[in-house]
């Protein structure tokens, strides 16, 4: 049972967010921006890395959540999400998102973890300093929402069925409001 | 140094929001909402939770800027600042205070940390489900500010006087529309 009584019973943060629209309305933008941009880092990318800082948080709704989501940008590639979840480093992806990954690894323990030499090795696999911004960012920001999910014990879907509906309703319109204005998809 | 080339060299979260506004405006616009709104919990409590977790999180910039700002609003000294980090149960802050920050410092741990005993203390002392919320959140917001002031590796001025001379100027003018490089 939530913490509070949120007058509504959707799932995950968007029973918070409907809870307090003025704070969702720039979580939302800013979820769009660091998830959605397609510079540098791909959409697939960032919503990988969102979904393991969420594996890490131990929070079960943005792990599979992002892991969706992820899973359409690949093509519905739901092995590959799989892998990088459990061990990144032998999932095949870019040696550049592995070091992105490490860095964000690092963040989620804290920001004084990310070491100079985690950041030269990402450099040497070819990022640069706007996808280690990112990475940082978007790692730190997974901080925030894991603990905002868990933190006021919002109701989890048990259904995982449940997950890819809601996956698509964001790969079709993006972040924001609408998530909690919108019917639920079913 | 920074871990990246900023171009500039503003210090603590005024460097990486000055590199990248896009995400900068909505950063500041969350704060705005979260620190400066004047429903139940007062500038000068919503700044103090702020200042609590950064320094849970270990982070200089944010828990001297956000100290400062708890400072002004609330008139009080350092002192008492720092007494609040340290033990704020032997502090004179309000009974529902020290139930909304023994919440905060869990959620710094992890949301799942926050157990029902503590949101039934809170209440129990006059907490309102909006102020556990924002409680919450202004938590969870500190532990994203803090990992992307330190997991880039920004500095700090480490003259405390800094912060408290900068705290009147952002209190007049808030956070949204925040021009990093002022």
């Amino acid at each position: 049972m939530p913490h509070i009584n949120f007058n509504n019973d959707f799932p995950g943060i968007r029973s918070a967010m409907a809870y307090s629209p003025e704070t969702a309305a720039p979580m939302g933008v800013l979820a769009e921006i660091l998830l959605r941009s397609n510079d540098g880092l791909t959409p697939a990318d960032r919503e990988l890395i969102g979904m393991y800082v969420s594996y890490l948080n131990d929070c079960f709704y943005c792990n599979h959540s992002h892991g969706e989501i992820a899973c359409i940008y690949l093509g519905g590639d739901r092995e590959l999400v799989e892998q990088v979840r459990k061990d990144y480093s032998k999932a095949p992806i870019s040696d550049k998102l592995k070091s992105l990954l490490a860095i964000a690894a690092k963040v989620q323990k804290g920001g004084k973890f990310v070491t100079v030499e985690d950041v030269a090795k990402a450099k040497e696999n070819g990022a640069d300093d706007k996808d280690i911004h990112d990475t940082v960012l978007i790692a730190a920001a997974f901080c925030m929402f894991n603990r905002y999910v868990d933190g006021l014990a919002t109701i989890t879907p048990t259904d995982m069925d449940s997950y890819p509906l809601r996956a698509k309703q964001i790969v079709d319109n993006g972040y924001g409001n609408h998530v909690f204005t919108n019917k639920q998809p079913t | 140094m920074a871990h990246i080339d900023l171009q500039n060299d503003f210090p603590g979260i005024r460097g990486p929001m000055a590199f990248r506004p896009e995400t900068a405006k909505s950063l500041n616009e969350l704060a705005e909402v979260l620190l400066r709104s004047d429903n139940s919990l007062s500038r000068g409590e919503r700044e103090l939770i702020a200042a609590y977790v950064s320094y849970l999180n270990d982070c200089f910039f944010c828990q001297n800027v956000h100290g400062g700002l708890a400072q002004h609003y609330l008139q009080c000294d350092s002192d008492f600042i720092e007494a609040v980090k340290n033990d704020f149960i032997s502090t004179s802050v309000s009974a529902k205070m020290k139930t909304l920050l023994w919440i905060a410092a869990s959620v710094q741990k992890g949301g799942k940390k926050v157990r029902p005993e503590q949101i039934e203390a809170a209440k129990i002392v006059g907490a309102t489900d909006a102020e556990i919320h924002d409680t919450v959140l202004i938590a969870a917001a500190f532990c994203m500010f803090n990992r992307y002031v330190d997991g880039l590796a920004t500095w700090a001025p480490e003259d405390k006087t800094y912060y408290i001379e900068r705290a009147k100027q952002r209190a007049e003018e808030g956070y949204a529309g925040y021009d990093a490089s002022k």
